[in-house]
């Protein structure tokens, strides 16, 4: 029971801080509002007993690419743009649609929510299985994500490059 | 290792959708209502953190590996797709010294 507790607390951050991400004016606000949210979900892995895509969740991402978009955003020195001011019929049209959107899901999913189907406890998130699993089963496709990074890596590099250098 | 918890009892699978449901949510109004681009691509990595959360809870509840070997190539797959978006943007803000979306409309007719 102190555990249900505790999910829903943790929830309630997590959406919170969600609402924060999209409400907060300055970007760089944003960007810390979302980091938050990245350690609220990695709790609610480690509550769900799955250890590894907790740690690799704060590692990835709220340590690589929050921190790759933290860099763009000081590289950029968007302190003099300000931000144009919304448009409130498509900012309201956007809220309609969104709300749609989650009544939507619910209502497919209806009645499949019972709030019976409790997670008992499993050990497949430690490390030992899933490294298990991820070098006898998926090993191709982990050696294709290697492909997949190297053929990103380029592509960034090829596309933030400046043009018009002369090499004298 | 030992699990951190010994007991996870209590949770159930349909709070967890209703969760990330929310969260998707939040990031799909974000990434309408903003106009700034990089604050749209963390939209994106808000909803991809929300499947993420429904794809754990569901790898938990049928005690089976597999979902979260998907969330570890989510992972991968959203770092590459973040890196060559942040350097496309880099590229817009070369082109017009800004960074709101509303300012690309070469291609409106």
């Amino acid at each position: 029971m102190i555990l249900e507790l505790i999910s829903i607390i943790l929830g309630g951050m997590t959406i919170g801080s969600a609402l924060m991400v999209i409400l907060s004016k300055h970007p760089i606000r944003s960007v810390l509002y979302l980091v938050i949210t990245f350690f609220f979900i990695s709790g609610h892995f480690i509550l769900m007993n799955a250890q590894f895509i907790a740690v690799v969740n704060i590692i990835v991402y709220a340590g690589a690419i929050m921190v790759l978009f933290l860099f763009v955003l000081m590289l950029l020195n968007l302190n003099k743009v300000d931000e144009r001011k919304t448009n409130h019929p498509i900012s309201f049209t956007a809220v309609i649609a969104g709300g749609a959107l989650l009544l939507v899901i619910l209502a497919a999913l209806k009645d499949g929510i019972t709030f019976t189907n409790t997670i008992v406890k499993s050990d497949v998130g430690l490390v030992e299985n899933l490294g298990t699993l991820l070098f006898s089963k998926y090993v191709v496709p982990f050696e294709v994500s290697s492909i997949l990074f190297i053929s990103a890596m380029v592509g960034a590099v090829l596309l933030a490059k400046r043009e018009k250098q002369h090499i004298d | 290792m030992p699990a951190v918890l010994s007991i996870t009892q209590g949770l159930t699978v349909d709070y967890y959708v209703i969760l990330s449901s929310i969260l998707f949510s939040i990031g799909a109004i974000g990434l309408m209502t903003r106009k700034n681009m990089i604050v749209m691509l963390m939209c994106i990595e808000l909803m991809l953190n929300s499947v993420n959360l429904l794809l754990v809870a569901f790898s938990s509840y049928f005690n089976q590996g597999d979902a979260q070997i998907f969330v570890f190539f989510i992972v991968v797959v959203a770092a590459a797709e973040a890196t060559v978006g942040l350097s496309i943007l880099i590229l817009a803000y070369r082109n017009k010294r800004n960074i709101d979306a509303d300012l690309f409309n070469n291609l409106k007719g």
